[in-house]
């Protein structure tokens, strides 16, 4: 194990069960991301020392903060965390520039005045100082939660959904502010969220949880297209996940040849899956292209399937389509495409519609018979 | 008007708000912050002197603190004299029949501080002490307030334990609410009007006082 960065491994069955292995190097964004009740917020509990785990150590920087082995706890105030609550916690009966000072009491009064009123411009709360929680906006409160948490120089940065609690243009406005104060940050950061746009956006990595286990880690944008199991899949959103059975490898054209539903499709290379072994697949939508109806072009030959459209709901400017594919009464394709798409090209409830399957995104995981795969919503 | 046993009264309210401030503080924030086994019977327990007759309260007190009790005997070994029937007496009984009216307001004041609160400032670094002090206090003022203001009052008004634990020994253990049975005993309505007067106009600024300034900062907050 590294010694910079934190490394944290949790085990515990009872009250909240935890299997957790994450690590997070100094200027990283690692967001963890799964349902409600999957454990994120208690893993954030149990770095800050606000929560004990039964079983498990944490390193922060070199120091052990817990060990229950070796029996060493040390106590949050001792930790030296910036931890942004959920509804952000600050005092309510303090200024802003004192709810920022009281994470800095070890330095002299006007030395911790002068850094607070600092942080507080970092922020973009300067002028604004004087005013205490109830007279700031809900993104001003979460900017003193920030610079309250920053203050006191923290050795990991802790942040609990912090944008949940503020509307929708806000949101977009502190996302851009965190994704640039993130570059001057030198510790690393930890981000609970349930949003995997949010984490798309703002983490180098990604641990989904579920039942307070950690199935898989990485870049954010490989374990949205290639999760490591059906479960993490169903937790990513990907809806189009079946199975089939590997027909062979081509590693010359670096494909790997599948067979579902009497389509031979064609995908990424993925040599560990033995010639007729069942596999269960999947694919982002982002990898699905919709032939047009007037006008085929010469793309269409990657993967063609065609099916009736079953399911059509517009949301907003989109258009969420379900496909049958050889026939109802199996999990069908989804497809979301523009609105003005689907006008353009006669898409309708009953209306029959060709898709190719790019390669590049067909993804092969074990075939995981406990699960079944996507069923229409 | 009986001056002495208004300044007593005074004097025993004073001196239970001094011993169950802090005891309430501690006691209405442990409750308030921690959860335990059995805290239903600690608060129940508590409580008991609000539903308890005076006179049975008083009963108990005055077998737990005469001269046959292990602590009255320990009393009378340090001091050489009785606790019952004597100030001090009065005193323990004022502050064990208080206790509900210390604690319970404090412990909701408590209760109304978010958990998230107390852990945002353990993450700041802040020790018990700072977080109480800083943080809880200020928070928490309106209940501790209220704890105050309603002991003292309780205190002035109490008869029944006073009677049965202090007697009504002049200038030791006749408060104010003692003398004005004396006064409605000897017919004496005027005197009786007038304590009975100065109680209430007491115990009414109190509890007004007490209103009026959380009401205020109520209207601060939300104004």
């Amino acid at each position: 194990m590294a010694e910079d960065g934190i490394h944290i491994r949790l085990r515990q069955r009872e009250p909240i069960a935890l299997d957790a292995v994450i690590d997070c190097a100094p200027g990283e964004v690692l967001a963890l991301v799964g349902p409600s009740g999957s454990g994120k917020t208690t893993i954030l509990r149990a770095v800050a020392g606000l929560l004990r785990a039964k079983q498990g150590v944490i390193h922060c920087n070199g120091d052990c903060w817990f060990d229950s082995e070796r029996h060493v706890w040390v106590e949050t105030r001792r930790r030296r965390v910036g931890y942004v609550f959920q509804n952000y916690a600050l005092f309510p009966h303090l200024n802003a520039l004192h709810n920022v000072m009281e994470a800095m009491l070890e330095l002299p009064v006007d030395e911790r005045t002068r850094r607070a009123r600092d942080v507080l411009m970092r922020v973009r709360l300067a002028g604004l100082e004087s005013r205490v929680p109830a007279e700031l906006s809900g993104g001003q409160q979460q900017r003193v939660a920030v610079a309250r948490a920053l203050a006191r120089e923290p050795q990991v940065l802790l942040l609990d959904e912090p944008f949940s609690a503020v509307d929708r243009a806000t949101r977009q406005r502190l996302y851009r502010e965190l994704a640039e104060l993130r570059r001057e940050l030198a510790m690393p950061v930890i981000l609970v969220t349930h949003d995997l746009d949010e984490a798309l956006m703002l983490a180098d990595r990604l641990s989904v949880l579920h039942q307070g286990r950690t199935l898989q880690s990485g870049e954010p944008q490989a374990v949205m297209t290639r999760p490591d199991s059906v479960e993490v899949a169903q937790l990513v959103g990907l809806r189009n996940v079946f199975r089939a059975g590997v027909i062979g490898h081509d590693p010359d054209r670096g494909v790997t040849l599948i067979e579902w539903r009497r389509h031979r499709l064609e995908a990424r290379l993925q040599p560990a899956y033995a010639a007729g072994q069942q596999v269960t697949w999947a694919i982002p939508q982002g990898y699905i292209v919709l032939h047009r109806r007037d006008r085929p072009s010469r793309g269409e030959h990657e993967n063609p399937v065609s099916g009736k459209v079953i399911e059509f709901l517009p949301l907003g400017v989109d258009v969420a389509l379900a496909i049958a594919v050889n026939g109802p009464g199996r999990p069908p394709l989804f497809l979301t495409v523009p609105a003005h798409t689907a006008r353009r090209n006669g898409i309708g409830p009953g209306v029959d519609i060709s898709v190719s399957l790019l390669a590049e995104g067909i993804h092969l995981m074990p075939a995981d018979e406990s699960r079944t795969p996507a069923k229409p919503a | 008007m009986d001056w002495n046993a208004l300044n007593l009264s005074l004097k025993l309210a004073a001196c239970t708000v001094l011993i169950l401030l802090p005891l309430g503080i501690w006691g209405g924030r442990a409750l308030a912050v921690h959860h335990f086994h059995g805290k239903a019977w600690v608060e129940a327990l508590l409580a008991l002197p609000l539903v308890l007759p005076p006179t049975v309260l008083g009963y108990y007190l005055l077998v737990a603190m005469g001269g046959a009790s292990p602590l009255g005997q320990f009393y009378e070994s340090l001091f050489g004299r009785s606790l019952v029937f004597s100030f001090e007496g009065l005193l323990v009984a004022s502050v064990i029949f208080n206790i509900p009216f210390a604690i319970q307001p404090m412990q909701r004041g408590f209760e109304a501080i978010a958990p998230e609160v107390r852990d945002a400032a353990a993450c700041c670094g802040l020790s018990h002490w700072r977080t109480l002090w800083r943080i809880e206090l200020p928070l928490a003022w309106q209940g501790v307030l209220s704890a105050v203001v309603l002991t003292f009052a309780h205190t002035l008004g109490e008869f029944g334990v006073v009677l049965m634990v202090g007697g009504n020994i002049p200038g030791e253990t006749k408060t104010i609410a003692i003398s004005i049975y004396d006064r409605v005993q000897a017919f004496d309505a005027p005197g009786a009007g007038l304590m009975s007067a100065a109680l209430l106009l007491i115990s009414l600024v109190a509890i007004g006082a007490a209103y009026f300034t959380s009401s205020r900062s109520r209207s601060r907050r939300h104004g």
